[in-house]
């Protein structure tokens, strides 16, 4: 597993192999990545690009506990997290995530988790440009809906075992 | 002295990056906060409505109890991904 947050820009390839390295001794047979794109526009209208802040120690080893709550949870051999901060212009690559299982669904269910779980809880905040001015983003509502769907499953399953 | 962090609008608001500050009396870290909030008006207006807290860099709520040398951070509901 592997989670990293860097200013750098990042090649696909470059991540995918990484993933391999570890996933294909381990019998994976489907490999998920989602990656991330910094918009052009928010409700307002257009943006010129944003500005990514983080916590240096914790937002790593926030991503290293969502990597370890996505191996329990899921049927995963192999799962990373890349993602960048600082300066970033419309249409940089953000983050990456990626995820490798022995069949797909497992991968699929994996990677949204991540994704869902990484909105919510790792210390990351961002900052809109409109002309020269910037505005932090508010944190939104779908994206708490989305994390609080995961715990709901988590509460079914609960009664499933009972 | 507990060593305080704080972190994009709360960091803004707060006009610091951070600041030492004394164990406050209760030991938590919701006590820490107010004690903060009592010292300055940027810190009142970083520090009110909805931040979050961590203890050592993990989340925490008001009621972690903090000792001498720990590390506590306030920010606003993170929006990464």
């Amino acid at each position: 597993m592997f989670a990293r947050v860097q200013h750098d820009d990042f090649s696909q390839q470059t991540l995918y192999d990484e993933l391999c390295v570890n996933a294909v001794p381990q019998g994976a047979g489907a490999i998920v990545t989602f990656t991330g794109l910094v918009r052009d526009f928010n409700a307002k209208g257009g943006i010129q690009g944003i500005e990514l802040e983080y916590y240096p120690g914790m937002t790593e080893s926030a991503l290293d506990t969502l990597l370890q709550q996505a191996t329990s949870r899921f049927d995963i051999v192999e799962a990373g997290i890349i993602h960048r901060v600082g300066k970033l212009a419309n249409h940089a690559q953000i983050v990456w995530v990626g995820t490798a299982s022995q069949h797909r669904e497992q991968a699929f269910l994996a990677a949204t988790f991540i994704m869902d779980t990484l909105k919510q809880s790792v210390p990351i905040w961002k900052k809109e440009w409109q002309g020269n001015q910037a505005s932090w983003v508010a944190a939104k509502a779908d994206d708490s809906t989305a994390a609080m769907r995961w715990l709901q499953s988590d509460k079914d399953n609960t009664c499933d075992n009972a | 002295m507990v060593t305080v962090k704080f972190f994009a609008q709360v960091r803004e608001l707060a006009g610091a990056e951070g600041v030492d500050a004394p164990l406050p009396h209760p030991a938590t870290v919701g006590a820490l906060r107010e004690q903060l909030m009592s010292q300055s008006t940027s810190f009142e207006d970083a520090l009110s409505g909805n931040v979050l807290m961590a203890h050592n860099q993990t989340l925490c709520n008001g009621d972690t109890e903090i000792a001498v040398g720990d590390e506590v951070a306030f920010f606003p509901p993170v929006t990464g991904g």
